[in-house]
């Protein structure tokens, strides 16, 4: 029981940083039915960024806060001189446009940063917290509850703010947004920094735990990637339940079957799922019904 | 009623494109401010083609699009919808997982008045059903209702210009009565102006001040409504008379 609940944990915090990705997946899928695969970049962006600004002297709440701007930054100039000068591209070339960006983003760190593993100091200290027999990191806690507060923003911001409503608009048709007088081309840049944003946080937060590095952002675009086709690509509530659903699969299967396959193993079960229900969990044909 | 001053819209030698095929060949129209005008033709004639450009969403090839005797040739949609044009597209196009408030309030996107709640009850009043039913996603509407909804969204912008896209497209006989019934009553209550786009030549030339017949992407006749509803070549081609 105590393995379990331990499983359960472990799971669920690096489940969390899929969900982080998976949403950055969404939202900027919803916005402009890109799937960007430059999404881990941005997560190792966070980190990196935090790692050698706190590195430098810097404070690390003002050092997260820089990374997170740079990550922005870095989401608005992907939009700009990557994706809107191709609009009207395929969707296959703007997936290749965007697996380009990540390289090259991988390329930049290595030069910008540096080719070794980093880590951060625990926001709230090492010490275990016992529970149920499972011990506990603090970080989980803080990596579990950044994802919920973000969910939450990002639940609020959908639904309680015109510029929200104005994306969702650009999600559900966009000539229609267009019409309505919504600037279509800002809120996909908009998505692009709101993903960025999302996605550096993320990387800032679990970097005390699993460490980072220039190219983290491979593994964790393709875990994000699963995790959305796996809740059903474009629905929010699939993203957050796909990469929860992706952390436990891996912290299961490694600890009751392999460590070596943990990936493997849970690639196989969303080739499963995804076999028997080709739409996700929660396929789109569910939220918008046409 | 004829206007005499300076038209609200006027389109001249208009051409646009999909890709190398060529959809208006220098079309010419004006609408003049409170008039009520209607372009009727067939299927694939230009008209969806026209409005889009007027909107800003489709690109033209050459010519002149110009409102309240601005050039809007190469405005932004975001711009035209700002300037006062306003668009109930072909198909309704209404955002169907929202709800039906939602739909409404985005259609007032670009306001920052004041007045935007107001509006809102006032196109309730014209569409009751849409208040019953606006905490609803609007996906779930009756086609009619979502050709409601579409123009409700579209007024909420505060159109001088409103462009309507075959509104009968779909509708019941009698729901295609009320929503004309409603298009005429817009341009009093409201003081729009009205440009409507229609196969349904017979329910749109009744209610037009003015009409232009388009086949293949040029204008081929105009005239007072009443006019081109008696006239021999519009009767026998779009009335079936
Ligand atoms: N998306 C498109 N791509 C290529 N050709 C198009 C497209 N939409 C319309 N057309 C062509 O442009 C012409 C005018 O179409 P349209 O403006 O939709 O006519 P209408 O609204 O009068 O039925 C038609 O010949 C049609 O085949
Ligand atoms: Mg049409």
């Amino acid at each position: 029981m105590a393995e379990f609940l331990q499983f359960c944990v472990s799971g669920l915090t690096v489940g969390a940083v899929y969900a982080l990705v998976a949403l950055g997946f969404t939202i900027i899928y919803n916005a402009s039915d890109v799937v960007n695969f430059a999404q881990g970049e941005f997560v190792m962006i966070g980190g990196m960024a935090t790692v050698f600004l706190t590195a430098a002297g810097v404070p690390l709440p003002l050092a997260a806060l820089i990374a997170i701007a740079a990550a922005m930054v870095v989401g608005l100039a992907l939009h700009r001189l990557a994706i809107e000068p191709a609009r009207g591209a395929s969707p296959v070339t703007l997936i290749i446009i965007t697996i380009g960006a990540s390289i090259f983003l991988r390329g930049l760190a290595q030069v910008v940063f540096d080719r070794q593993f980093h880590s951060l100091p625990s926001f709230s200290g090492d010490t275990p917290i016992q529970f149920g027999g499972a011990a506990i990191l603090p970080q989980s806690f803080w990596v579990l509850a950044g994802a919920g507060i973000i969910v939450l923003a990002l639940w609020a911001f959908f639904n309680r703010t015109l510029l929200g409503k104005a994306v969702l608009a650009t999600a559900a048709n966009r000539l229609a947004a267009r019409l309505v007088g919504i600037n279509t081309s800002f809120v996909v840049g908009f998505s692009f920094v709101v993903s960025a944003a999302i996605g550096a946080i993320a990387g800032i937060l679990v970097t005390p735990i699993t460490l980072t590095s220039y190219d983290i952002g491979t593994l964790l675009a393709l875990k994000g990637f699963a995790a959305a086709m796996l809740g059903g690509m474009g629905n929010p509530l699939g993203a957050i339940v796909g990469g929860l659903a992706v952390g436990l699969l891996e912290a299961f299967g490694a600890g009751y079957l392999s460590s070596t396959y943990k990936d493997a193993i849970a690639f196989i079960v969303i080739l499963g799922v995804l076999f028997v229900m080709p739409g996700g969990l929660f396929g789109r044909a569910s939220v918008e019904r046409v | 009623m004829l206007s005499t001053e300076a038209p609200l819209l006027s389109v001249a030698d208009l051409t646009s494109a999909y890709g190398r095929i060529e959809a208006l060949h220098g079309l010419s129209l004006h609408v003049g401010a409170r008039e009520i005008v209607a372009l009727v033709g067939g299927n694939g004639a230009g008209k969806t083609t026209l409005l889009r450009a007027l909107s800003g969403v489709q690109p033209v090839t050459g010519g002149r699009v110009s409102f309240e005797g601005a050039d809007i040739t190469r405005a932004s949609p975001h711009a035209r919808v700002r300037a006062g044009i306003a668009q109930v597209p072909e198909g309704r196009q209404i955002f169907t997982p929202l709800t039906i408030e939602d739909n409404l309030r985005l259609g007032a996107y670009l306001r920052k008045d004041k007045e935007i709640a107001e509006d809102l009850e006032r196109v309730y009043g014209l569409f009751p059903v849409l208040k019953e039913r606006r905490r609803n996603p609007a996906g779930g509407l009756s086609g009619g209702q979502q050709q409601m909804l579409a123009i409700g969204r579209a007024l909420m912008s505060r159109p001088k210009l409103l462009l309507l896209d075959e509104p009968s497209m779909g509708l019941a006989p009698v729901l295609v009565d009320q929503v004309f019934e409603i298009i005429a009553r817009l341009r009093d209550t409201d003081d729009v102006t009205i440009f409507l786009v229609e196969q349904n030549a017979f329910a749109a030339l009744s209610i037009a001040d003015r009409g232009y017949v388009i086949e293949t992407g040029e204008i081929a006749m105009s005239g007072p409504g009443n006019e081109l509803l008696t006239d021999d070549r519009v009767r026998e081609a779009y009335l079936g008379v």
